[in-house]
């Protein structure tokens, strides 16, 4: 939605703050749409985000720093140039765009909606558009109302603003510096974070965070019983997910919907898997692999 | 001697056009009281009522967010950079 916006004000070019899922997204739109991009990324960013930007012929800068400094210079860029930065000066159709979250939600539920949903935060901005999202399908009759769905924020400990936010009962954000595998969600002054915070208390949910470790348990919990393979911020959301299950806040009877916001192969830094076992072609090597294995006859 | 204050578009209906503003200030409030004394009106864009720091509005000191320094009364010492740079957030209304 943004990038289409950018070609309706005759933006020379195209470009984005990220910690990488946006700057992928962006940098794809933009060569569909035949404008440059400028997609600026913290310089610790995974290599596999690196490269599913890059191929898109985008102009990838890497910013010494975290994504507040990145972000810091995206709006002294967007002030400059007449060029549309999808999360500063196109911020609201960027935003609108992300009502999409909650429209498939609903349509994957048969047009229905969720008792709960935990959504990962970086700048909080997902949260209340899938809210919004919601109802709009309930005022145009798509889906019955009074949309009364819980939302849940969920964040790495390592950077956890919103969370801390909402834990003291507030909604003014306290900014940290980041440190945690999840750099998708590495934002430590969230732009939304006080709009999310509002938000999530007023739902009726609450926020959570979780470490490195429970990340990676949430990576590999998704993968082995779903068949759903997570980057780290999909990690945060499952992890999330177990704690307030265990601690009561989610009705286990109830509908939830886990919001899974980008694909493995982005981060397989964060998972630590064995190599494959190596056999010869041989049948009798094989056998002897399997041999005493509980499904082998 | 002085520092450079960067001043975003949203601002500069204040400084009649002007990005950069120079001025002598020993903090970061000096630097907004000397500022709205220059260009009256630019205090009320950046603090509320109680003089705090508006919520959107983010102040750095060659590059750190003076929230994790010593927000108002973070020192500014001659030569540096004072940069005023709002965030661009909402949307949640139905």
């Amino acid at each position: 939605m943004a990038v289409n916006k950018a070609l309706e004000f005759k933006l020379e070019a195209v470009g984005c703050a990220s910690t990488g899922n946006l700057a992928n997204s962006v940098a794809a739109n933009a060569a569909a749409a035949g404008l440059p991009s400028f997609i600026l990324i913290p310089d610790s960013l995974e290599q596999n985000k690196i490269i599913a930007t890059s191929i898109y012929g985008a102009n990838l800068i890497a910013v010494r720093g975290n994504y507040d400094d990145v972000n810091r210079l995206c709006s002294q860029i967007a002030d400059r140039h007449p060029w549309g930065f999808v999360n500063v000066n196109l911020r609201p159709y960027y935003a609108e765009g992300s009502k999409t979250f909650g429209f498939e939600i609903a349509e994957q539920l048969g047009w229905k909606v969720p008792d709960s949903i935990i959504v990962p935060m970086a700048g909080g901005a997902l949260i209340s558009k899938i809210n919004k999202g919601l109802h709009e399908l309930e005022r145009i009759g798509l889906i019955d109302g009074p949309v009364s769905t819980r939302f849940y924020g969920a964040q790495a400990a390592g950077c956890n603003p919103i969370v801390a936010a909402v834990k003291r009962g507030s909604i003014d954000i306290r900014p940290v510096k980041p440190n945690t595998i999840a750099r998708s969600l590495a934002i430590g002054n969230p732009a939304d974070g006080y709009y999310a915070a509002g938000f999530i208390m007023k739902s009726g949910g609450t926020a959570e965070d979780v470490t490195d470790q429970e990340i990676r348990d949430g990576i590999q919990l998704l993968a082995e019983t779903e068949g759903i393979f997570t980057e780290t911020a999909g990690g945060v959301s499952v992890g999330v997910t177990q704690k307030l299950v265990q601690q009561g806040k989610i009705d286990r009877k109830g509908i939830t919907v886990i919001a899974i916001t980008g694909n493995g192969l982005k981060t397989p830094e964060a998972v630590q898997l064995q190599a494959p076992q190596v056999i010869d072609a041989k049948i009798d090597a094989f056998e002897e692999l399997v041999k005493g294995a509980a499904y082998v006859a | 001697m002085s520092l450079k204050v960067v001043i975003p578009a949203p601002l500069r209906k204040h400084t009649g056009g002007a990005e950069i503003v120079e001025i002598d200030a020993g903090n970061v409030q000096e630097v907004i009281d000397k500022l709205d004394a220059r260009f009256p009106g630019i205090r009320s864009s950046v603090c509320d009522d109680s003089g705090s720091l508006r919520r959107f509005i983010n102040i750095y000191v060659d590059g750190e967010d003076v929230r994790f320094l010593e927000n108002l009364n973070t020192p500014t010492r001659d030569g540096v950079e004072v940069a005023i740079i709002p965030a661009i957030s909402g949307g949640c209304g139905l």
